[in-house]
């Protein structure tokens, strides 16, 4: 799990049956102090975020297996909106 | 594995049904001396881990069922598996 800021969402007509009905966002990945690290990446919703959200966010394998058809190309999703972060120094 | 520092919590109410009830944390990957290497991570706690100690985390999903004890946990990969209470790296 990683934390990430949704800077965007992706709007896609035409894709794989399987992926239907899902929304991509646009993640900025942050780390806990709410620094950007690493490059945008784009994020299958699962929890109905939005954009500005401090989201958690799992790869690889995990990813796809948030979706009702687990037999899906999803190598990113959101898994959770942050409410708080309590951070040691 | 790698080892990690835990350094804060998260708080995270709309989420996943495989995170409910599990305590969420931030955990940033060290050195066998204590020097972060690397990017900080979110981790679900699977030994009780508190912030400021030193852990051994497993990134893989299969290793994290075992360590929550649940078979259908399928979205969770990284995990909290245990508490470290010294290294020795024999030098």
């Amino acid at each position: 799990m990683k934390l990430a800021r949704v800077v965007g969402t992706v709007v896609s007509s035409h894709k794989l049956e399987s992926l239907w009905a899902q929304r991509f966002l646009l993640l900025q990945p942050v780390d806990e102090h709410g620094q950007r690290v690493g490059a945008e990446l784009v994020a299958v919703d699962t929890v109905q975020a939005g954009e500005g959200d401090l989201v958690m966010w799992e790869g690889s394998k995990e990813a796809a297996q948030t979706l009702p058809n687990w037999f899906n190309p999803c190598d990113a999703a959101v898994i959770g909106i942050v409410d708080g972060l309590d951070v040691e120094g | 594995m790698v080892l990690a520092k835990v350094c804060g919590t998260v708080t995270c109410t709309i989420k996943n049904p495989h995170y409910r009830g599990r305590r969420i944390m931030v955990v940033q990957p060290i050195d066998a001396s204590g020097d972060p290497k690397g990017r900080s991570m979110l981790a679900l706690d699977g030994v009780q881990a508190g912030v400021g100690d030193t852990v051994v985390i497993f990134d893989e999903g299969g290793s994290a069922r075992l360590i929550l004890d649940c078979d259908d946990c399928v979205t969770v990969r990284t995990v909290i598996g245990a508490i470290v209470d010294s290294v020795d790296r024999g030098e």
